[in-house]
């Protein structure tokens, strides 16, 4: 997010709705990952009372840096390659953050362009960093509720082209030209343009309330819980070598190729750069100068990317032959202040996630953070170990917790692999699950911050093998 | 208790539980033993930095008291001599203050003149000693930075503010009739320049930091933070000495630049700036200003141009001459006193001495959407009070609406809020045509027609819905509060609040008790008051209340001297020259001359014929031809819009013609009509005490001054009595009342002032 106000925007004629199309067609029931470890037996979070909802498959394009893939079109030859019957899906439901005003429903357009039943509906929800978390609760909702039994949930972003527009003054004259009657008018108008109405307004990641961007707020933060750089430094340095360690691994096997047209196929998240603790303690405060802790290399960057998941009442998938991977549990939305506590959304869901559960910090064996910036997760972390800010500010009798080092992301995250906004959550979710299968853990918490002072957290429990 | 603990923790640093922070921390060395003899300055060395920490433990704030100063001394001198210390940071332990000011007790408790010049040059003395410190030191600077607060951190070599709107920077010694008198008048045109310095002076308004970075007032701004695993405040502060710390390394190291290179505009400017006749004609129109704006009446600002001129023109050595000889000149001066006296008066004004009411007032409704209404409303919703305004017609509510939005509006024009802090801040505010909601209110305010029988009509209205515990508040201006509560079933619920119109400007509230309003009431009243931000001063039940009743005959002797044939612009000139900041006539206008006609017929049946002067038929008269003042566009002059200069309107003169008197001449020499003015309000003010209205002079003065715009160079009418000299005034009302009567025979306790010069209103 930090090299959102860094690097200059190019323009770049990717249609978003297109990658969507791309990444939830390609969702496929198809391949299993191998459960190597034994599950250890722990009571499971059934009740009698709710529907099983399950995690069928998650998949994502390789997350990709923004400005660095030039993507011009689409490729429809990819269409086959899908297991999913396009008429098993009862609904579809995507998530985005900035709007291209042609694909204001970016859902439904991506939908018919995947080749999905013209029949089968579709809407676009929006909630900032946590927008395809919010579809795919959604989608449980749905599921929960009997209106549906399969949903395809899933989030985009293309950071490379966002709509910029015209300045407010030259809107106005070109919405009055239109109501002009006369040619007399029309050239007045015309006339009255001057150079500043050409000016283009650039969209900020910044709050609308209090109009500070996330990274000013993200320095702040670390500086409140007394976050020093080195240890926003080392953070992000075992992101990105964790990240590197997964994608060698093979581990990442969420992600699909994607053939760029006129270009080499990509296949690989190309954000994952391991440096060395001297190198970037090089660079410069990126926010507050001189004195700010928060830097390019300790901040999440602009990223182009779409994620999707198929979600489904657990009947119906066994019903269809499929083997799932996890079900979908409890979840909850907070939100807090948006200008001192933007983004302590973890601090917040977490305790209140594990509550609705019945669950402690301890039974949780896989977590996947949402890594905003380095000195976030280090605030957060130092929040939920905080008594006193567990009692003064969110209520309670005292702190969560924090999570091990040796189960919190152990596969990189957003700092190192990419931050798509509206496309991150499916990727935490599967991640999850696909570490619950791997690791032979029975439960995960998925938990992220969002612009607005917003926060999510959700519990996932391994499907048995 | 906020502060206590910060001041606790602070201490506490060398052992914090926070290695992360301060990785110097264990490195550091404990002065306790020093610490154990001093009280207000401590310091701790973080490896070659000392850190002194600034914290008065018997105030709220910090102030350059003798105390304070004699610490400073000695540690400064510690420092200076430990070769272990390269630099040095100088901050506050209290949240919400870097230094105040000086201390004001300090300068009173001076029998002389040279006394307070000797202050003056002592303070000079420790200042030029921090500016020729061997090593860097680091002003460090969170909340109020004034007067000698800002002068000690001029002082030093380098500034570093956080932008919490706590921060303010500012020399406002010439509010108090001074002049900041260590050094300031020195230092502040070589930092800001010429035209900034005498800004900043002559004004004495605050300045936010980061208009203090633009100005070169300070080199660093840091943010406020939010809450972590401390109190933001306190956190805030930690962070603040971490970046200073930070920073007094880097000058140490000469890793960071005390000055910042010159864009070449700037060069530009500063070579134009120090042109001889560029500068002579700054000094000049600074002056003409200045003499137009205070009319002579106040001596402060023409010394600290001449200081500032002295030590531009004349150098160093005779500018800090200049400073300290006029300091301590105008310390002695009446109007110095006179304005201390205000501000030490606004003080105790701004406390709530009722105690905590039993409950708090979280949902206030206002019955009557007009200017008043609208405007009370407007300095609640700003303070996060849900508010309800109520008309009877949507057009009120309508009108009144934009009358809040377009105030804070304004704000947000001004960058004093956000737009979207306006918004927030408009959704407290509920405009409506009935009684919704009132069965949850905690006070009620009515601004309805000043009518006793409208009054009595709502007050059942109202107490037929409201919730038992719920507080009526009339803001009527003459009404007796027990006339409005006999129609109560609760009387000991009502109570009266008075406020000025405009009232997002006009900070003063008359707070009015009857002898049956509850204690808790006027507690709650004070609260809500506090909250919105006034000054507030608290009296007893009659006509008038104490501001009406004062102001009453003053307007009644106006019309008299109008009816003598003075003009309106003559009166305005008379008055002003007197030190009102506002014009007799004028006054009228935005009283309302439809409200100065009710007032004057209301008092003039309850007074008699003390009350008498000029004829209230001029003012009905004006009021039928449409003159009604400011807000019909119409009084005793013409107002329009996009109009500087007021035209007299000749229509009124004509009336004014018809009820012509012969001006006596034995007392209409124009300083004798401004002492028939003057002395009929404060004789008025005077009968209050004596009368029990008021139940002391300092808040008769504050509402005189803040309510009516009684000079404030006087000091208001008690401490005008008190300089003026009783005796001198009672001898003139006598020769007025040989020509006029009874309204200007002076009352018992002025006489009593008269016959011993002992007494007086003001220790």
């Amino acid at each position: 997010m930090a090299s959102m106000l860094l690097n200059s925007m190019r323009t770049c004629p990717v249609s978003p709705a297109r990658a969507v199309q791309y990444a939830a067609r390609s969702l496929s029931t198809t391949t299993q990952l191998q459960a190597q470890v034994q599950t250890k037996s722990k009571k499971t979070l059934a009740r009698p009372s709710v529907k099983n909802i399950v995690l069928v498959e998650g998949v994502r394009t390789p997350f990709l840096m923004s400005g660095t893939t030039y993507v011009s079109s689409f490729h429809w030859g990819l269409l086959h390659k899908t297991g999913i019957p396009k008429d098993a899906v009862d609904y579809i439901i995507y998530g985005t953050v900035i709007q291209e005003v042609k694909t204001s429903n970016v859902a439904r357009e991506a939908a018919l362009g995947a080749g999905f039943s013209d029949k089968i509906p579709a809407h676009t929800v929006t909630m900032a960093c946590i927008s395809s978390n919010q579809a795919m609760t959604s989608a449980v909702g749905m599921i929960a509720a009997g209106q549906c039994d399969a949903v395809v949930a899933g989030g985009v972003e293309f950071m490379s082209d966002v709509p910029i527009r015209h300045s407010r003054k030259m809107r106005k004259t070109m919405l009055s030209l239109n109501k002009a009657k006369t040619l007399g008018q029309r050239l007045g108008l015309i006339g009255s343009i001057r150079l500043a109405h050409l000016a283009p307004e650039l969209p900020a990641v910044a709050e609308f309330s209090t109009a500070e961007t996330m990274g000013h707020s993200a320095d702040r933060l670390a500086a409140a819980f007394g976050v020093s750089r080195v240890e926003q430094d080392e953070f992000a340095l075992r992101s990105h070598t964790l990240a590197k360690k997964a994608q060698d691994a093979g581990l990442l096997k969420d992600v699909i190729s994607f053939k760029v047209p006129g270009r080499d196929i990509v296949s690989k998240d190309n954000g994952i750069r391991p440096s060395s603790m001297e190198q970037m303690a090089k660079l410069k405060p990126a926010f507050i100068k001189p004195h700010g802790t928060v830097t390019a290399a300790n901040s999440s960057f602009l990223t182009d990317g779409a994620s999707a998941v198929l979600i489904m009442s657990e009947e119906k998938a066994l019903a269809m032959g499929y083997k799932p991977k996890a079900y979908l549990r409890d979840f909850v939305y907070v939100s807090q202040d948006p200008k001192d506590q933007l983004l302590l959304g973890p601090t917040y869901s977490t305790p209140k996630v594990l509550e609705r559960a019945g669950l402690t910090m301890d039974d949780i064996d896989v977590f996947e953070f949402h890594e905003a910036f380095a000195g976030q997760i280090m605030a957060n972390l130092k929040a939920m170990d905080s008594d006193w800010f567990a009692q003064t500010y969110m209520g309670r009798k005292s702190k969560v917790g924090t999570p091990p080092t040796e189960k919190f992301n152990l596969w990189g995250g957003s700092l190192s692999l990419g931050h798509p906004f509206g496309a991150t959550g499916c990727r935490l979710v599967t991640t999850v699950a696909h570490r619950l299968q791997k690791e032979g853990g029975q439960y995960g918490l998925v938990a992220a911050c969002a612009a607005g002072g917003q926060g999510h957290a959700m519990v996932i429990e391994a499907y048995p093998q | 208790m906020a502060f206590a603990r910060a001041a606790g923790v602070l201490s506490k640093f060398a052992v914090s539980k926070y290695p992360l922070l301060s990785g110097h921390a264990s490195r550091s060395l404990s002065v306790s033993s020093s610490l154990a003899a001093r009280t207000h300055v401590s310091y701790e060395l973080k490896d070659d930095v000392a850190v002194i920490r600034l914290n008065d433990p018997t105030s709220k704030v910090n102030t350059l008291s003798v105390q304070m100063q004699s610490e400073l001394s000695e540690v400064m001198g510690e420092i200076w001599s430990n070769g272990a210390v390269k630099s040095a940071v100088l901050i506050s332990s209290k949240p919400g203050c870097f230094i105040a000011g000086a201390d004001i007790n300090m300068i009173q408790a001076c029998k002389t003149s040279e006394e307070v010049t000797h202050l003056s040059q002592e303070g000079q003395k420790m200042f030029e000693k921090i500016e020729k410190s061997p090593i860097p030191v680091v002003a460090a600077i969170n909340g109020s930075c004034l007067g000698g607060g800002l002068e000690f951190a001029i002082a030093c070599q380098y500034r570093v503010a956080t932008k919490s709107k706590k921060t303010i920077l500012g020399t406002p010694e010439v509010m108090l009739g001074l002049l900041p008198g260590a050094g300031g008048t020195q230092r502040l045109p070589k930092m800001v320049g010429l035209p900034g310095a005498f800004d900043m002076m002559l004004t004495g308004r605050n300045i936010r930091a980061d208009k203090a970075k633009k100005m070169g007032l300070v080199h660093q701004l840091v943010d406020p933070l939010g809450p972590g695993l401390k109190p933001a405040e306190e956190r805030t502060i930690e962070y603040l000495e971490e970046v200073a710390v930070g920073l007094a390394k880097g000058i140490a190291n000469k890793k960071v630049a005390l000055t910042k290179e010159k864009g070449l505009m700037q060069k530009l400017q500063d070579t134009v700036m120090g042109l001889g006749p560029v500068k002579q004609k700054i000094y000049k129109t600074v002056s003409e200003k200045v003499q137009k704006q205070t009319k002579g009446l106040y001596p402060a600002p023409v010394k600290i141009i001449e200081c500032i001129k002295t030590g531009v023109e004349q150098g160093r050595e005779a500018g800090y001459l200049a400073e300290a000889e006029n300091f301590g000149k105008l310390a002695v001066t009446p109007e110095s006193k006179a304005l201390i006296g205000l501000y030490q008066g606004q003080v105790i004004c701004k406390k709530n001495r009722f105690g905590t009411p039993e409950k708090e007032v979280k949902k206030l409704a206002i019955l009557g959407a007009g200017l008043m209404g609208a405007g009370i409303a407007q300095v609640s919703i700003d303070k996060g009070l849900n508010t309800i305004l109520k008309d009877t017609a949507v057009e009120g509510i309508s009108r009144g609406e934009d009358q809040v939005y377009k105030g804070l509006n304004t704000k947000v024009k001004k960058k004093a809020l956000t737009s979207f802090e306006r918004d927030a801040i408009l959704s407290n505010l509920s405009a409506q045509i009935d009684y919704t909601g009132f069965d949850s209110a905690d006070m009620v305010i009515e601004a309805v027609f000043e009518d006793i029988n409208i009054k009595h009509k709502v007050l059942k209205e109202i107490e037929a819905i409201i919730p038992p515990h719920c507080i009526f508040a009339s803001n009527t201006s003459a009404l007796p509060i027990k006339d409005i509560a006999a129609a109560s079933k609760r009387p000991e619920k009502v109570i009266g609040m008075h406020y000025f119109s405009p009232v997002d400007k006009m900070q003063l509230l008359e707070i009015i008790t009857t002898d049956k309003t509850s204690k808790d009431t006027l507690a709650s009243a004070v609260s809500v008051g506090l909250k919105q931000g006034k000054i507030i001063i608290v009296v007893g039940d009659g006509p008038g209340f104490y501001t009406t009743r004062c102001l009453a005959p003053m307007l009644a002797e106006a019309v008299r001297v109008l009816q003598e044939g003075t003009g309106p612009k003559k009166l305005d000139t008379l008055t002003t020259s007197f030190g009102f900041p506002v014009g007799a006539a004028t006054l009228a206008d935005e009283v309302g001359i439809d409200v100065a006609a009710h007032v004057a017929e209301d008092l003039g049946k309850a007074f008699g014929s003390r009350f008498g002067g000029g004829n209230v038929e001029v003012l009905k008269t004006m009021v039928e031809n449409g003159f009604k003042g400011r807000k019909s566009g119409k009084g005793c002059f013409i107002y329009g819009k996009g109009k500087k200069e007021k035209s007299v309107n000749s229509d009124a003169e004509e009336i004014l013609q018809k009820y012509k008197l012969s001006a006596p001449p034995s007392v209409s020499s124009d300083s004798d009509i401004q002492h028939r003015l003057v002395s009929r309000f404060v004789n008025e003010a005077v009968l209050c005490l004596q009368e029990g209205i008021l139940t002391n002079p300092v808040e008769g003065d504050i509402g005189a001054v803040f309510g009516l715009g009684f000079p404030p160079c006087l000091g208001g009418p008690f401490r005008f009595v008190d300089s003026f000299g009783a005796e001198k005034l009672v001898s003139m009302m006598r020769r007025f009342e040989d020509v006029y009567g009874n309204q200007f025979t002076p009352c018992q306790l002025l006489l009593d002032h008269a016959k011993d010069p002992s007494k007086k209103f003001h220790k």
